[in-house]
């Protein structure tokens, strides 16, 4: 079993719709360091397929799509500058 | 430079405004540039002390009270929230219509200070020139 990556912040976008938690990632990757890893819990369906997107898109690594009890979360790398 | 996007809200009505603000959201997450100018009922919205006001357009009419309902059940920030989270994490800027302004004698400081600024019609076609796309919601 893979080793569970550790994230260097955790957003609980939790309860909150599309586009609620897509902003809310957007805004804490803007303020976060080229290298952190970030995770988002989300139980918004449209984030579940838009997040990736955005992160493939932005030229950034997504890391993993988790699905939990009752919510998902998607990890990325910022590995733009 | 981004891409920009021009947005162009005349209606006053919730879910209008709603979804201004998250096509605005959209364009934000695809690195665009967001211009929103806002004129009759849509402007009537953004004076301060009006923004408690939630109704549909017609169309919704027949399931106003149900969406309402859901809106409020699952917490949906309204229109005017989303707008400043938009501001927050992209280049948005809202601007308010002179024309209708001057005719109802609303002066920049009665609207809510997410309005960035009162323009007349040709700077906005001239930010709507500069864009990719332009929506009338």
């Amino acid at each position: 079993m893979a080793q569970e990556i550790k994230p260097t912040k955790i957003i609980d976008a939790r309860g909150s719709y599309c586009p609620g938690p897509l902003m809310e990632l957007i805004k804490n990757y803007k303020q976060a360091k080229t290298g952190d890893i970030l995770s988002l819990y989300s139980s918004d369906s449209g984030t579940k397929t838009d997040a990736p997107a955005w992160i493939k898109k932005s030229g950034n690594e997504l890391l993993g799509v988790y699905d939990r009890d009752g919510y998902f979360e998607i990890v990325l790398k910022k590995t733009r500058q | 430079m981004a891409d920009k996007m021009s947005l162009l809200l005349v209606s006053g009505t919730a879910d209008k405004l709603m979804a201004g603000a998250i096509i605005a959201s959209g364009a934000i997450a695809n690195d665009m540039d967001v211009d929103i100018f806002v004129s009759f009922w849509g402007l009537m919205e953004f004076k301060k002390g009006s923004k408690g006001k939630i109704n549909l357009s017609y169309d919704g009419k027949d399931v106003e009270k149900e969406v309402l309902q859901k809106m409020k059940e699952k917490k949906i920030p309204s229109w005017l929230d989303m707008i400043k989270q938009a501001k927050d994490v992209g280049n948005v800027k809202v601007y308010g219509c002179a024309m209708f302004a001057d005719l109802m004698d609303i002066k920049k400081e009665d609207l809510d200070p997410v309005i960035d600024e009162i323009i007349g019609v040709s700077q906005f076609v001239a930010m709507a020139k500069d864009s990719k796309m332009t929506l009338f919601i």
